[in-house]
C-alpha cells in the first residue's frame, strides 16, 4: 500500500480490514478442549513408528535401536539379495496379473449393476461382489488352502495360477468400488444422446461410456494393485514352496535375524504405495 | 405474430389431420404404461399427425406426458400400445440409432470429453460419412449457430447459451427428418431465452426440418409454433394454430392453461347462448355439446367496461377492484348473478375514457365473437 498524507475514503477502509475480525461463535470441533492434544497424539501414534522404520533403513550399523550414521548400505544389500529380487519380481507379476483380471471383471460387474434396469436380486449381487470385504481374510485363506491343496494333489500342478486366482478374488471389490462410483456419477443422458446420434450399443460404449469411466478404471486398477502387493495372510496360506512374495519373504526374515534390510524393503514398498494411492485420489477427486 | 407473416404455408391450408401426404410423424393411438410399484398411464390413447416442415409444440404442465411422447418418438422407450410412423413407415420398434430423428436434450447432454467441433461431428461419424463431408458439415453447422470461434473449446468451457447452440448444431448436423426439443430453453435466463426463441425459428425456417418442441411455457408455445397440442394427464386435449387454441379453446383446462380466462354460466339453444347475467351471443357450437346449461369463456381483453348504467347489449356490473399496470388496466367486476369477471383495458395515451372507479356501477360490453362455448 502506498502511504499518502490524506487518506482517501478507500484507504480508510483498508486498514480496518487488517484488524483481526472476531469469528462468529458457531460450533467447531477446533474449539473443543483437548482437541490439539488429541490430534497430536493421534498423528504421533500413526506416523512415529513409520518414521522410525524409515529412519533406521538408512542406519550404517546393523541395529534397529542404535543409530550409527547415515548409509544406503541396506538398500544396496536388499537390491543385491537374490531372494529379495526373486520375491519382488513375483510380487509385481502377481499384482499385475491379479489387478488386471480383477479390473476387467470389476468393470463388467460395475456396468451390469449400474447400466441395467432394476432386476430382482440386484442388492444381493452387490453384496456378493463385495463379499471379500466382509469375510475375514483368514477364513478365505483357510478355505482356499483346503480347496487348492486338494486340486494340487489331484493334478500335481503347482504354478502361480493359485496365487493369481486368490489375489484376483479379493482384488475385485477394490477395483469395483471406484469404477461403480464413477459410473453412478456419470449422466446416463450422454449414452442416450450417443444412441440418438446413430451410435450402436458398442460404439456408444467405446466412444462415450468407456472414455468417461476411464479414470475410474485406472483408479480401480491401482487400488487393486496396491492391495495385491500388500497381502500376507492369503498369500502365506495359498503359496506353494518357493513362491515367496515380498511380504511373505519379510515375514520369513523376521523369524530369524532382523536387520535394517527389512526396513529398506518396507520403505520402498511404502513409497510405491504412497505414489499409487496419491495418483488414485487425484484420479477420483478430479471433477471430470 | 411473427410466425404467421414469415411463411403462410401448411398451417393455413387445412385444419384437419386427414392430409396424410404431408404428415411427417404419425402418432397412432399410442399408450404408454410404466409398470413399477404402481401402474402409471403416462400416455392414454394419443393420436396426432405432425406435418412436414412444421414447428409443432407439445404444451402442458409437468407430468402431462409431453416428454414421454417425445421419448417415444425418439425411440428411447417403446410404446405399450399403438404405433408411431415416420411418413408411412412404422418405426415403433426401431432403436433410436436407426431413426432419422435427433434430439436436443433439456440438459444438452454434450459429451464432456470432446470439443465443440467433435460433439457436432459425432452423429455424422456414426453414420459413416466421409471425413471431408464431416468436416464441411461441421463448419456449416458452426456457422449456422454462430460458434466458429469456439470450435476447439471443451464443452465445459463455454456458457449455457453457447452449450445450447452446440446441442442444436449437433442434433441438426446429420440433417434429421425430425428434430425433437425437450424444454431446451428452460435452463436459460429470460433475455437469452427470448434470443434463442428467435434463433430457433430462424433455424427451423433455414433447415426446413420438422421441429417437435416440448414446453410448459404457454407464451413460448404461442410465439414459436405453427401448431400447438395442449396435453393434460396423458391425453391431447386440443391441437391447433396458436390463435385457434387461444381464442377457441375446446375445454376449460385449455382455456385456463393458456392465457387468462373468465368462465361464465350460460344457456345454449341452437347456435345462440344467453348468459345468466344477460346478453345473447351467436356462437360456434363445438362437437358433442348439446343445448342446455353450458360454460362459456370470455378473454379479459375481449370485453370493455365503462362506468354508468348499461346501454343496449351491455351487462350491468359493479367494479370491485381496479388495477393499473402500465400498458393496461385490469378491472375486477361482480355481475348481478354473483359471478366474478375481469376485464383488461388497454391504456390510451392520454386520458381517454376513464375506467370505472372501485365500488362504482359499470357496464360491460363483450365483443361479438368473443364468447366461446367450452366442452367440459
Amino acid at each position: 500500500m502506498v502511504e499518502t498524507a490524506r487518506p482517501t475514503p478507500t484507504e480508510t477502509v483498508a486498514p480496518a480490514m487488517t484488524v483481526p475480525r472476531r469469528e462468529p461463535r458457531g460450533y467447531s470441533v477446533r474449539t473443543l478442549p483437548g482437541f490439539a492434544a488429541m490430534a497430536i497424539f493421534t498423528f504421533v501414534g500413526l506416523y512415529a513408528p513409520i518414521l522410525i522404520l524409515v529412519t533406521y533403513s538408512f542406519n550404517a550399523g546393523s541395529s534397529l535401536a542404535i543409530w550409527e550414521g547415515f548409509s544406503l548400505r541396506w538398500y544396496y544389500q536388499a537390491a543385491a539379495n537374490e531372494a529379495v529380487q526373486d520375491a519382488a519380481i513375483r510380487s509385481l507379476y502377481l499384482a499385475f496379473c491379479a489387478a488386471s483380471i480383477a479390473t476387467v471383471a470389476a468393470t463388467m460387474a460395475a456396468l451390469a449393476t449400474t447400466r441395467t434396469r432394476r432386476f430382482p436380486g440386484k442388492t444381493m449381487i452387490y453384496s456378493l461382489i463385495n463379499q471379500p470385504l466382509m469375510i475375514p481374510e483368514i477364513v478365505t485363506a483357510v478355505a482356499l488352502l483346503i480347496v487348492f491343496a486338494a486340486i494340487k494333489v489331484w493334478t500335481g500342478h503347482t504354478s502361480m495360477i493359485y496365487l493369481i486366482a486368490a489375489h484376483t478374488a479379493f482384488c475385485v471389490p477394490f477395483a469395483y468400488l471406484p469404477i461403480r462410483a464413477r459410473l453412478e456419477t456419470m449422466d446416463t443422458t450422454l449414452e442416450t444422446a450417443a444412441q440418438d446420434l446413430y451410435a450402436s450399443r458398442w460404439l456408444t460404449f467405446r466412444r462415450v461410456t468407456l472414455p468417461l469411466m476411464w479414470p475410474g478404471i485406472v483408479a480401480g486398477l491401482m487400488l487393486a494393485f496396491v492391495i495385491s502387493l500388500d497381502d500376507v495372510v492369503i498369500t502365506e496360506f495359498v503359496k506353494s514352496a518357493g513362491q515367496e512374495t515380498i511380504p511373505t519373504y519379510m515375514l520369513g526374515q523376521l523369524r530369524r535375524v532382523v536387520t535394517p534390510e527389512v526396513n529398506a524393503i518396507s520403505t520402498v514398498i511404502l513409497m510405491a504405495g504412497v505414489i499409487l494411492v496419491a495418483l488414485f485420489f487425484r484420479l477420483t477427486s478430479r471433477r471430470r | 405474430m411473427t410466425s404467421q407473416t414469415a411463411h403462410a404455408e401448411p398451417s393455413d391450408a387445412t385444419d384437419t389431420d386427414t392430409d396424410t401426404a404431408a404428415i411427417a410423424v404419425d402418432v397412432d393411438r399410442v399408450s404408454k404404461i410404466f409398470r413399477g410399484e404402481t401402474e402409471v398411464r403416462a400416455l392414454d390413447d394419443v393420436s396426432v399427425g405432425i406435418r412436414k416442415n412444421e414447428f409443432f409444440t407439445l404444451l402442458g404442465p409437468s407430468g402431462c406426458g409431453k416428454t414421454t411422447l417425445l421419448r417415444l418418438i425418439a425411440g428411447f422407450e417403446p410404446p405399450t400400445m399403438g404405433a408411431i410412423r415416420l411418413g408411412t413407415r412404422d418405426i415403433s420398434r426401431l432403436p433410436p440409432n436407426q431413426r432419422p430423428i435427433n434430439t436436443v436434450f433439456q440438459n444438452y447432454a454434450l459429451f464432456p470429453h470432446m470439443s465443440v467441433a467433435q460433439n457436432i461431428a459425432f452423429g455424422l461419424e456414426m453414420l459413416g460419412k466421409p471425413k471431408a463431408e464431416v468436416q464441411r458439415t461441421v463448419d456449416e453447422m458452426l456457422h449456422l449457430v454462430r460458434m466458429e470461434e469456439l470450435k476447439n473449446r471443451r464443452t465445459s468451457e463455454i456458457s449455457g447459451g453457447q452449450q445450447q447452440r452446440v446441442a442444436l448444431a449437433r442434433a441438426l448436423a446429420p440433417h434429421p427428418e425430425v428434430l425433437l426439443l425437450d424444454e431446451p430453453l428452460s435452463a436459460l435466463d429470460l433475455k437469452l431465452r427470448k434470443d434463442m426463441q428467435i434463433e430457433l425459428k430462424r433455424l427451423q425456417h433455414e433447415t426446413g426440418i420438422t421441429f417437435i418442441f416440448v414446453t410448459h411455457d404457454q407464451e413460448e408455445a404461442l410465439t414459436m409454433s405453427d401448431r400447438v397440442a395442449v396435453m393434460s394427464a396423458g391425453k391431447i386435449l386440443q391441437v391447433g394454430r396458436p390463435r385457434d387454441v387461444y381464442e377457441r379453446p375446446a375445454e376449460r383446462f385449455v382455456a385456463n392453461f393458456i392465457g387468462e380466462s373468465n368462465f361464465l354460466d350460460a344457456t345454449l339453444s341452437g347456435g345462440t347462448v344467453e348468459l345468466a347475467a344477460g346478453g345473447r351471443f351467436e356462437v360456434r357450437v363445438p362437437e358433442g355439446v348439446r343445448d342446455g346449461a353450458v360454460s362459456v369463456l370470455v378473454r379479459p381483453e375481449h370485453a370493455t367496461v365503462h362506468s354508468g348504467e348499461p346501454g343496449e347489449g351491455e351487462i350491468a356490473a359493479t367494479a370491485e377492484n381496479v388495477v393499473y399496470s402500465g400498458e393496461a388496466t385490469v378491472v375486477h367486476l361482480r355481475l348481478a348473478t354473483g359471478e366474478a369477471i375481469k376485464i383488461r383495458l388497454a391504456n390510451a395515451p392520454q386520458g381517454g375514457e376513464a375506467p370505472p372507479r372501485t365500488g362504482g356501477a359499470a357496464a360491460i360490453r363483450i365483443a361479438p365473437g368473443a364468447v366461446t362455448v367450452l366442452r367440459d
